[in-house]
C-alpha cells in the first residue's frame, strides 16, 4: 500500500438540520483512478467540493498527504477540478484559459507557452490555442477544461461528472481517453458520476454512495459480483433480486427450491436476498433446468437478447441470452453456484468484508469441486 | 457555459410571422410617435433661424462659439465625474448586496428612492445643505462652523450622484447575479486569490453591467438642468440648461434644437463606446 494522498476521516456535512454527508471515511492512494458513484443528491459532489476547498465540512478531517487541509483555502490546495459545466472563462481564448493558473504563478512567458502547448497537445487540441471558447464544441470544451486543470500538474484531479453533457458515442471515447490520460500522467483521479457503466469501465476503485453515506467500496469487479445490498445490486448493472432464505452454509432457498451457493457465515434460516446477473442465466431445456420459467417478452439488443420471464412463484426474471427464445414457451434456466450472491439485510461493509474473510478459502475449495 | 439557443425557434417564425407583426404594433406606434417623430422634429428645427429661414447658421454658431463649446465640455466633464463617482460607489455596493442573505430586501431599499420625484429630492437637499440645514448644524457641532454647501459644484455632483446610484447598481447587480459561480470556483481552484479572481474573472465578466450602468447614468447626466439650478446655483451651465433657456426664455427653438442634436450625437457616441464589442468568448455568462 502506497502513501495515501487524500484521506477523509469521519467527514460530516450538515445544512441546518439536513445531513448531506454522514461520517464519510475514505482513503485515496497516489496514482489511482477512483470513482464516487451514486444517484443525484447522494452527496458525491459535496465530497469533491470539500476536497477542492469550495466548502467547509461540519465535522471530520480532510488530509492531503498526511496534512490536515480543512482550513487551507481552495487556491492553496494542490488539487484541481474539472467542472461539470467546464467553467471555461468566456472572455479568454483557449490558450489564455489553459495558461490562467500558470500566469498567476508568475512563471516566465516561455515556460507558460511551453506547458500550455504541451497540455493542449495532450488533449489533442494543439492548434486550438487562439480559438474563442464559444467556437468550441462540447467535446472540445471538455478537453480544454481537462487541459486547464492538468497543466497545473496537480497531485489529485477532481472530475465532477465531466462527461454528462456529451452524447453517448463521445462519452465512450472520452472514457477511454481519460483512463489513458490518468495512466500516462500517474495523477490520482477522483471522478464523480451517476453512470455505473462509466464507473465500471474506468475505475481502479469505486465508492458507491447513497443518501450521504458510502455503502460499499472496492474494485469494479468486486462491486459488480458481490454487491453488499439491494441498492448497490440494483444501481450497478441489471440484476434479478429475489427474496430467499439461508438454509445452511452454501445452501440457499428461493422460488420453491434449494440451491447450492457460494456464501456462508449467515445464521441458518435467516431471510436474505439473492442476486443473479441476467448474463449469468443460461437457457436450457426444462428437464436439465434448475428452474423453469415462461417467456413473457424479448428485445433484441444487438449483441444479445433481453428476455423477460416469470417462474411458477410469480418471480420476474431478466435474462441476457445470445440465442433468442420463443414467447409463451416454458424453458429451463440454469446457473452456477458462484453466480448466486446472497445479501443480508442491513449488513454494513465492515461486517460484510469480515464475513467474506471467514470462508474465502473454503469457498475456493467448493468452486474447485464443481 | 450555456449551450447556444436551439435553432428550432427560428424555424417556427415563418408560420407566425403575421401574428408577430400584430404584437409589434403598440410598440411600433409608440416608437414612431414618441421617439422617431420628436428626433426628426428636433433635427428639422435645428436648420431654421429665428426668422424661420432655412440655414446652417445654428451649427456655425455652435461650433464657433467658445461659450457653447465650453458648455459642452463642462457638461461632458461633470457627467463624467458623476458617472465615475456613481460607479465607484455602486460596484462595491452591488457586490456587497449580492453577498447578503436578504438581497431582494436590500435591493428594494436601493430602488426605493427612485420612486420619489427628483424635484422633491432636490428640495430635500436644499433643506439639508442650506445655511441652517442639517449639514451645517453638524459642521457647527463638530466645531468646523457653517460653510457654503448649497450652490457649489461639489454639492451638485453629490446630489446628482445620489440620484443616479440606483440606475448604476441595478445593472451591475444583475450582471453579478448572472455570473456563473463555477467561474469563481474555477479561478480559485487554479490558484487565484480573492483579489485576483475579482480582477481577472469577476470584473471582466460583469463589465457589460458596468457599461449598461454608464449608459443609464452618463447620458442623462449630460442634460441635467433642474439640479444645476436648484443645487448647483447655475454655476455649472450644462447643455440641458442651455436647451431649456433657448426653448423657454430666448424662444430660439432653432438653436435649442441644434444643441439637442449635439446631445443626441453625444448619446450615440457613448452608446458606441459602451456597446458590446465582439467579446472573445461569446456571451459572458
Amino acid at each position: 500500500m502506497t502513501e495515501p494522498i487524500i484521506t477523509l476521516r469521519q467527514v460530516t456535512k450538515r445544512y441546518d438540520s439536513h445531513t448531506i454527508l454522514n461520517n464519510i471515511n475514505l482513503t485515496l492512494e497516489s496514482g489511482k483512478f477512483y470513482t464516487l458513484l451514486g444517484p443525484s443528491g447522494c452527496g458525491k459532489t459535496t465530497i469533491l467540493r470539500a476536497i477542492a476547498g469550495f466548502m467547509q465540512v461540519s465535522a471530520g478531517e480532510i488530509l492531503f498527504a498526511g496534512q490536515r487541509i480543512n482550513d487551507v483555502p481552495a487556491n492553496k490546495r494542490n488539487v484541481n477540478t474539472v467542472f461539470q459545466d467546464y467553467a471555461l472563462f468566456p472572455h479568454m481564448t483557449v490558450a489564455e484559459n489553459v495558461a490562467f493558473g500558470l500566469t498567476l504563478k508568475k512563471l516566465a512567458k516561455s515556460v507558460i507557452a511551453e506547458r500550455v502547448a504541451k497540455a493542449l497537445k495532450l488533449v489533442q487540441l494543439a492548434d486550438y490555442g487562439d480559438r474563442a471558447i464559444s467556437e468550441l464544441s462540447g467535446g472540445q470544451r471538455q478537453r480544454i477544461a481537462i487541459a486547464r486543470a492538468i497543466v497545473m500538474a496537480p497531485k489529485v484531479l477532481l472530475l465532477d461528472e465531466p462527461l454528462s453533457a456529451l452524447d453517448a458515442k463521445l462519452r465512450r471515447q472520452m472514457q477511454v481517453e481519460l483512463r489513458a490520460l490518468q495512466q500516462r500522467l500517474g495523477i490520482t483521479f477522483l471522478f464523480v458520476t451517476h453512470d455505473q457503466e462509466e464507473a465500471l469501465a474506468m475505475s481502479d476503485e469505486i465508492f458507491v454512495m447513497n443518501q450521504g453515506e458510502i455503502l460499499q467500496s472496492g474494485s469494479p469487479v468486486d462491486i459488480y459480483d458481490e454487491p453488499i445490498n439491494h441498492f448497490v445490486a440494483d444501481f450497478i448493472g441489471e440484476s434479478n433480486i429475489l427474496p430467499a432464505k439461508m438454509i445452511a452454509d452454501f445452501q440457499v432457498a428461493f422460488g420453491g427450491h434449494q440451491f447450492e451457493c457460494a456464501d456462508a457465515g449467515i445464521p441458518d434460516n435467516e431471510p436474505v436476498e439473492v442476486v443473479i446477473r441476467p448474463e449469468d442465466l443460461t437457457l436450457t431445456t426444462p428437464d436439465r433446468a434448475k428452474l423453469t420459467v415462461t417467456i413473457d417478452n424479448q428485445l433484441f439488443r444487438g449483441d444479445y437478447y433481453e428476455i423477460t420471464a416469470t417462474d411458477t412463484h410469480d418471480n420476474h426474471w431478466l435474462i441476457h441470452s445470445v440465442n433468442p427464445a420463443e414467447d409463451g414457451t416454458t424453458v429451463g434456466l440454469t446457473f452456477r453456484p458462484q453466480d448466486l450472491h446472497v445479501m443480508r439485510f442491513g449488513e454494513k461493509e465492515a461486517e460484510f468484508d469480515a464475513r467474506l474473510e471467514t470462508y474465502d478459502d473454503l469457498e475456493d475449495d467448493t468452486v474447485d469441486q464443481t | 457555459m450555456r449551450v447556444s439557443k436551439p435553432t428550432m425557434t427560428w424555424r417556427t417564425i415563418p408560420l407566425t410571422k403575421h401574428r408577430t407583426w400584430a404584437y409589434f404594433l403598440p410598440y411600433g406606434l409608440w416608437l414612431a410617435l414618441f421617439v422617431i417623430a420628436p428626433v426628426a422634429l428636433i433635427i428639422y428645427q435645428s436648420f431654421f433661424d429665428l426668422g424661420h429661414q432655412v440655414t446652417l447658421n445654428n451649427y456655425r454658431t455652435y461650433f464657433h462659439s467658445a461659450t457653447y463649446l465650453k458648455m459642452t465640455a463642462n457638461s461632458a466633464w461633470y457627467a463624467f465625474l458623476i458617472t465615475l463617482f456613481t460607479g465607484l460607489i455602486s460596484y462595491p455596493t452591488a457586490y456587497f448586496i449580492h453577498q447578503l442573505k436578504h438581497r431582494q430586501f436590500w435591493l428594494l431599499l436601493v430602488i426605493l428612492p427612485t420612486w420619489i420625484n427628483i424635484l422633491l429630492k432636490a428640495y430635500a437637499f436644499i433643506g439639508i445643505f442650506s445655511q441652517a440645514g442639517l449639514a451645517n448644524q453638524f459642521l457647527t457641532f463638530i466645531g468646523v462652523g457653517p460653510q457654503q454647501i448649497l450652490f457649489t459644484n461639489a454639492s451638485f455632483i453629490f446630489v446628482a450622484t445620489y440620484i443616479q446610484i440606483p440606475f448604476m447598481i441595478l445593472p451591475i447587480y444583475n450582471a453579478l447575479d448572472d455570473l456563473n459561480p463555477a467561474f469563481i470556483n474555477a479561478s480559485r481552484d487554479l490558484g487565484a486569490s480573492s483579489w485576483q479572481t475579482f480582477r481577472h474573472v469577476i470584473f471582466p465578466l460583469t463589465l457589460p453591467g458596468i457599461k449598461a450602468g454608464v449608459q443609464a447614468v452618463f447620458i442623462p447626466s449630460l442634460s441635467l438642468f433642474m439640479l444645476t439650478r436648484l443645487i448647483g446655483g447655475n454655476k455649472v451651465i450644462t447643455l440641458g440648461t442651455a436647451i431649456e433657456e433657448h426653448f423657454l426664455t430666448t424662444m430660439n427653438w432653432g438653436m435649442g434644437s441644434t444643441i439637442g442634436v449635439v446631445l443626441i450625437v453625444a448619446m450615440i457616441v457613448v452608446m458606441l463606446l459602451t456597446g458590446d464589442q465582439k467579446v472573445k468568448g461569446g456571451t459572458p455568462r
